[in-house]
């Protein structure tokens, strides 16, 4: 979270639908969006790696759990890739079916990164419309309890719940929505002290609106692209998160597992010159996170008025 | 600016209190204690354990004598796991460690991200200027839990160059590796930060004045352009710092170091609650006074800014 956090501050202050003429920003940015090489590739990548979880188990007859006896024992030869023993990446050190292995771990990986977005994105934006939009004491005092709650390592404090609460998924959901959506409250509540003295906000005023549904009808919506960028963004450091904790040995528990650990898990494999089990892992967090990182960068470009 | 400083340390004492509450409470309503073992102790044993270390108090007393202790006497008690040390042991033992390579860390990491930022953007659109924005964006995706095994497998394994782990007092190869795969990701945010800043300062039109009134390039870069460029790196320094010594979990783990990321896995795998709490509120404290550190040196050189 921290290496976005200049880019959760160029958000915080840029001005989005300033000037929107003709065509609407939405079909515009789609244009830009789409002459962007790297973005569309980025985005075929992600697609592709989407199918790869959602459809891969159907490829191998392995299951992520089963344990091959043939190769128990002998893995570094017996193990090795190979179309033969329908193990297309090779085995773990016990003998299970990596191709599977991945496929679950990028279940799980790519669930941690969406989910932990998701949340983010939601109680982050209303918060910080909420904050924003009634300003004064309250924004005040909502803004300091983001602060205070930026300043705990929460790295440690993450740990300190999933070995005292029990590692699941679930607590790993708690830990990461606690601090996912910090940066967007803030994002959300600067761009929402611009909005809320736009006319259309004074004209829901004036009718008698009331700030809830002016806050969810009115603000929230305009916040829109501002916040896609950012959650972007978010999705790979939610994964790199969980891949740290599941590094770590803390995140997922056996059979499931995820990118980080079956990471963790060839590396430590990797002096016997079992290198796949580092490899391919390694290989489907890395384009993945590209092909984030290059979607967020095209997305920017095409929502971020500053640069038109 | 002395009275943005009282004010900064007026929010900081609070939260760092905050902190201590709330990992105690976290420590105190989990389940299962430090001296819960594999073999049932007998109940006098138990009794004895606990009277000795205060938990038999009522958790008001527990929490102030730990306050005070913390606060007065710098004291965060005896680990209950490593039986004949105190956390401030622990820590005098790890600490120095993690700060060093955190140190180097962030050395490297701040001249490598700041060098590569500044080229691309001064030759921007060159090839050197792809070249910077390559790295960047590779080093981005390589967190220092990838960097750590690929160095292992590629200097100890295949090259054999340097050791795979250890400290050994820290001599200079031991250091290369756990500095390299925690600096990475950080030169990477530091190298795209710059870039950009430095971009954007570039385009300015006092840069056009005075490249107009016949100054050198070289002197426009590193006299006019830099400072401005450099403030938004500068606020991010600080929690790269930190996090640099929080992301020293992997490195100890990975490379044998001995810094206090070890201990406090160690310690959280068996309950050594002194020890976690120990080190938590010693990163919360670094965390805190590395953020005011940065706003007053943000002050000192942003003419801007007003207090």
């Amino acid at each position: 979270m921290i290496l976005s956090r200049k880019k959760a501050q160029d958000l915080e202050t840029a001005d989005i639908g300033a000037a929107i003429e003709g065509r609407s920003l939405w079909a515009d940015a789609r244009i830009r969006f789409f002459k962007n090489k790297a973005a569309v590739t980025g985005l075929v990548i992600l697609v592709l790696v989407g199918l790869f979880a959602a459809f891969g188990q159907y490829l191998t007859p392995w299951s992520n759990e089963e344990v091959d006896w043939g190769v128990l024992g002998q893995v570094d030869t017996m193990g090795r890739p190979s179309f033969e023993s329908k193990h297309y990446f090779g085995t773990d050190d016990l003998g299970r079916d990596l191709f599977a292995r991945t496929v679950q771990g990028t279940q799980i990986s790519l669930m941690v990164g969406l989910i932990g977005a998701l949340i983010a994105v939601v109680v982050g934006t209303v918060y910080g419309a909420t904050a924003g939009y009634y300003g004064g004491r309250i924004d005040n005092v909502m803004m300091r309890i983001v602060d205070v709650m930026l300043s705990i390592p929460y790295m440690f404090v993450l740990i300190l719940l999933l070995v005292i609460f029990g590692r699941s998924v679930l607590m790993l959901f708690v830990g990461i929505g606690l601090i996912s959506w910090l940066d967007m409250a803030r994002i959300a509540r600067g761009q929402t002290l611009s909005i809320k003295n736009k006319e259309f906000v004074e004209a829901a005023h004036a009718i008698g609106v009331r700030p809830g549904t002016i806050i969810r009808r009115h603000i929230v919506p305009n916040l829109a692209g501002v916040v896609i960028v950012y959650s972007t963004l978010l999705v790979p450091s939610m994964i790199i998160f969980e891949s740290f904790i599941s590094f770590l040995g803390l995140g997922v528990q056996e059979p499931n597992t995820s990118w980080g650990a079956l990471i963790s898990e060839g590396a430590k494999q990797m002096q016997y010159g079992t290198l796949w089990m580092l490899l391919f892992p390694l290989f489907f967090f890395v384009i993945t996170l590209f092909a984030f990182f290059f979607v967020g960068d095209g997305l920017r470009d095409a929502l971020d008025p500053k640069d038109r | 600016m002395l009275s943005f400083i009282i004010r900064r340390l007026a929010v900081a004492i609070p939260t760092l209190l905050i902190l201590v509450v709330f990992s105690y409470l976290i420590m105190y309503a989990a389940p299962g204690g430090p001296f819960d073992a594999e073999r049932t102790l007998p109940p006098e044993v138990m009794a004895n354990l606990n009277a000795k270390y205060g938990l038999d108090q009522p958790l008001i007393v527990q929490m102030w004598n730990y306050v005070v202790n913390v606060v007065v006497h710098f004291d965060f008690g005896p680990s209950y796991l490593y039986k004949d040390q105190t956390v401030n042991d622990i820590i005098n033992q790890g600490f120095p460690v993690t700060l060093t390579y955190g140190f180097w860390s962030f050395v490297v990491a701040t001249i490598v991200g700041m060098t590569l930022g500044i080229t691309a953007a001064v030759y921007h659109n060159s090839w050197l200027d792809y070249l910077a924005v390559g790295i960047s964006i590779g080093a981005q995706v390589l967190p220092n839990f990838v960097m750590a095994p690929i160095l292992v497998l590629v200097f100890t394994l295949w090259l054999g160059w340097l050791p795979g782990g250890g400290w050994q007092g820290g001599q200079w190869e031991y250091i290369i590796m756990p500095v390299i795969a925690l600096s990475t990701s950080f030169m990477a945010s530091i190298a795209r930060l710059t870039r950009s800043s430095m971009l954007e300062v570039l385009n300015a039109n006092y840069i056009r004045t005075a490249r107009a009134k016949g100054l050198p390039m070289r002197r426009v870069i590193f006299r006019h352009a830099l400072k401005p460029a450099l403030l938004p790196v500068v606020s991010y320094l600080g929690p790269a710092f930190v996090a640099m010594i929080t992301g020293s979990v992997v490195i100890d783990m990975y490379f044998s170091t001995g810094g206090i990321g070890i201990f406090f896995v160690n310690s959280a795998l068996n309950r050594d609650y002194s020890v976690i709490m120990g080190i938590t509120i010693l990163t919360g404290a670094l965390t805190i006074l590395f953020n005011l550190v940065v706003d007053i040196l943000y002050a000192c050189i942003d003419p801007k800014i007003r207090y």
